[in-house]
């Protein structure tokens, strides 16, 4: 199971980014989300979605081995993590994220609540 | 806490350079509810009465609403408030996009911007950090250009405000721009934040809006944004956005021609939603949390140049396009993107234009003072008076004042086609067979706005259905019968209560309005954001009473204002229409004043257009009835 992010279709509303947080975190925050969004204004005039892969970078990258590997989706294991910034830095796609109010990183746990919402079909979830 | 707010209002005394943060007061947002509740209830309580609009004791105010920033859909709604320079009465507008989100992401429920900066300054705001600095270098910038250097300045993670060369010189209708393309357009707002030397504000907010039951956000948010996807808009009327109604307007004779001289152009579809697909469009362009973006961006290919705009949406279409005889879909966009740039809004420079060009026409202006020939159908003559008005050069310092003060100022009977109410240009709907929507605009409390309300559909098709509904209609043009004058008010009425709820709770209204999208989402979403639950009838009585309070504000600020404001152009009432679907109709003066007395009996003001003391009293309003009677200004009765 992967997220494919479809940026032509994206029309750059970040639903997708409330819903991460809400739905990972409970909070009405889209700074808590694990994937971004950006506009290319004004020229060319598109819109870029950036989401995590599951490539599994972040978990080599982790000095503590805190991100582990489960059917194929890593995730942080947050009373491990000792909030070093080292998948931060490492996220080929960028889309790994510190927030100020969290004691661990913020990744994709590809619960596909974005793809849900996605009123413009721009995520979609593809299976194996 | 307040659950579905931030908590704050912050004010900046930019004279002082001092800052206050202070908490949202519950009986305020209880009895306010936000965004535009919250702006008449400021400007009321705030405003220093008879203040200058371009004077430092205006106020600027930008306030978000209660299920801003939260996940529904269409959340992203800023409501914009200031004593309006274009009319001298109560102001406001807003816009999409997602500023109003990011402030209360950042803590913020509004704004209140008060004073002047000694400098040209930019307002920053990230959380709970504020700072105003100096941005010399950016004033005289165009709002687009300034908002992609501050972007890359800043970074992409803020949304920002800008206004141009516009609102830093007062015009009148300047306006506000904000993520490339998204304007609070109406009122001159841009020219009170250019008056207090701001050039630019930039918020980001990294934080956590309260909300009373985040499981139950989470579950009906989701509900919601898969129920508007069996609307059938959601297919039908997205594509296009607002200008898919371009054809209807024109089918049914509502489609300003000529300054307002017809209302039927059969080159509608060379203008209409098809062509902006056709000719323009790269991507839908979408406001905060929309499923239904109207936005469309693109690319404009003119004899004058290329440019990158968004839009032109249908008041666009219909001010710069058809009423100034523009046919090319190309060459509206790029008279709208001249206005974005400068920082002028699409329909007052639209009818200014029009309303320019007319008097040349006429012999009324000459070439000299106007500084070239100007006609109608010709982008370049547009753009001439355009950039002339934006930097008050030569005819523009006269036209810098809007339509009203502009024709008082050329006389020669040139008043009675100067297209407006109360000072305010004339939106894109032409009325003079469409009483309910007339009253609309006449009575509108900003000025001829179609914001307000809407019932142009049940003026010339007799439906009540939405937009959409509208646009699918099967018909061809016919020549429509003349329209009734009497029992239009309650509906009108209802429409005024009904679309202004949406800029109180801080949404768009086009989910609702264009696709039916059904009440009962909107109820279910404010009690789970909220933990109130009101009923939609309740948020109506509120809706209800921010409409007596703004009129309330312009009678206290307009001297003797009442009923002789609400009257429109001498033109509607004079000039049948010659040719299209509502060939030979017209309204007379005294079919106007049938639908004013209905109107204002209806609403329990005096025949004279004031709220009276009962009225303001059944409303809650009774501080409000007492301050009006100091002024000596409320209704009779």
């Amino acid at each position: 199971m992967k997220l494919i992010a479809k940026s032509e279709h994206c029309s750059g509303c970040g639903a997708c980014k409330l819903v991460c947080g809400l739905t990972n975190f409970g909070q009405v925050n889209p700074a808590m989300a694990a994937l971004s969004i950006h506009g290319r204004f004004p020229a060319p005039g598109v819109y870029e979605i950036r989401l995590c892969d599951q490539c599994g970078v972040c978990a080599e990258a982790c000095p503590v081995e805190a991100i582990e590997e489960e059917n194929g989706i890593f995730l942080v294991d947050t009373d491990a993590c000792i909030t070093c910034g080292e998948c931060v830095d490492a996220c080929p796609h960028g889309v790994m994220f510190e927030h100020a109010r969290l004691d661990a990183p913020i990744k994709c746990t590809l619960c596909k609540a974005c793809a849900a919402v996605c009123p413009r079909d721009a995520l979609v979830i593809a299976e194996d | 806490m307040l659950p579905g707010y931030a908590g704050t209002i912050l004010r900046i005394d930019l004279t002082q350079d001092k800052i206050a943060k202070q908490p949202l007061p519950a009986e305020m947002a209880h009895s306010f509810i936000g965004g535009r509740g919250f702006v008449a209830k400021t400007l009321f309580d705030e405003l220093p009465p008879q203040a200058d609009p371009l004077g430092p004791e205006n106020l600027f105010i930008a306030a978000s609403g209660p299920m801003s920033g939260h996940f529904m859909p269409a959340s992203g709604k800023t409501h914009f408030g200031c004593k309006s320079p274009a009319t001298g009465g109560y102001g406001d507008s807003n816009l999409g996009g997602h500023f109003g989100p990011s402030l209360k992401y950042a803590g913020y429920d509004m704004l209140i911007l008060t004073g002047r900066a000694p400098q040209a300054s930019l307002l920053v705001i990230e959380d709970e950090r504020i700072a105003l600095k100096p941005a010399g270098d950016l004033w005289g910038m165009g709002s687009i250009a300034t908002e992609a250097r501050l972007k890359a300045e800043l970074g992409d993670a803020y949304q920002i405000l800008t206004i141009g060369p516009a609102g830093e010189n007062g015009v009148v209708y300047a306006c506000i721009t904000h993520d490339f393309g998204r304007q609070a357009g109406r009122v001159g707002i841009g020219a009170v934040l250019g008056s207090k030397n701001i050039k630019a504000i930039a918020v980001k907010g990294t934080g956590s809006i309260p909300v009373a039951d985040p499981k139950a956000a989470l579950t009906e948010g989701l509900n919601a944004f898969q129920a508007i996807r069996t609307k059938p808009g959601f297919t039908g009327w997205t594509p296009e956005g607002t200008a898919g109604i371009t054809d209807w307007i024109n089918r049914v004779g509502a489609f300003p021609t000529r300054n307002f001289q017809t209302s039927y152009w059969d080159q509608h579809t060379q203008i209409n939603g098809a062509a902006i697909l056709r000719e323009l469009k790269i991507t839908d362009k979408g406001c905060y949390c929309c499923p239904t973006p109207c936005g469309k961006y693109g690319k404009a290919r003119t004899g004058l140049g290329d440019v990158y705009v968004e839009g032109p949406e249908f008041e666009t279409i219909s001010l710069l396009g058809s009423n100034c005889l523009i046919g090319e879909i190309s060459e509206i966009a790029y008279a709208n993107y001249v206005c974005d740039e400068l920082g002028l809004d699409t329909i007052s420079a639209g009818v200014v234009c029009s309303w320019a060009i007319e008097c040349y026409e006429k012999g009324l202006l000459d070439r000299e003072t106007i500084g070239r020939d100007v006609q109608f159908g010709d982008l370049a003559s547009v753009v001439h008076l355009l950039e002339c008005i934006s930097r008050r050069e030569g005819i523009g310092d006269l036209l810098a004042h809007g339509v009203k003060t502009a024709a008082q100022k050329v006389g020669q009977g040139s008043e009675a086609f100067a297209i407006h109410v109360k000072g305010l240009e004339w939106s894109g709907y032409e009325c003079r067979n469409a009483p309910g929507m007339m009253l609309a605009y006449m009575t509108s409390d900003i000025g001829a706005h179609h914001a307000r309300a809407w019932v142009l559909g049940h003026d010339l098709a007799g439906s009540s259905g939405s937009v959409h509904d509208l646009i699918a209609s099967k018909g061809k043009r016919e020549r429509l019968p003349k329209s009734e004058v009497t029992g239009r008010a309650a509906n009108v009425i209802a429409s005024q209560h009904l679309r202004p709820l949406f800029d109180l709770l801080g949404i768009c209204r086009l989910q609702f309005m264009e696709l039916g999208f059904e009440v009962e989402h909107y109820e279910r979403l404010f009690a789970v954001i909220t933990g109130n639950p009101l009923s939609w009838d309740d948020m109506l009585a509120v809706s209800e009473k921010v409409w007596h309070l703004t009129r309330s504000i312009s009678a206290r600020e307009l001297q003797g204002f009442g009923r002789a404001w609400d009257y429109p152009p001498e033109r509607f009432m004079a000039e049948p229409i010659p040719d299209g679907p509502n060939e030979g109709h017209c309204i007379s003066r005294a079919e106007i004043d049938i639908l004013l007395d209905e109107y204002y009996d209806l609403r329990g003001w005096d025949r004279n257009g004031l709220p009276t003391a009962a009225t303001l009293e059944r409303c809650g309003l009774k501080a409000v009835a007492r301050t009006m009677a100091t002024w000596a200004c409320h209704g009779d009765g």
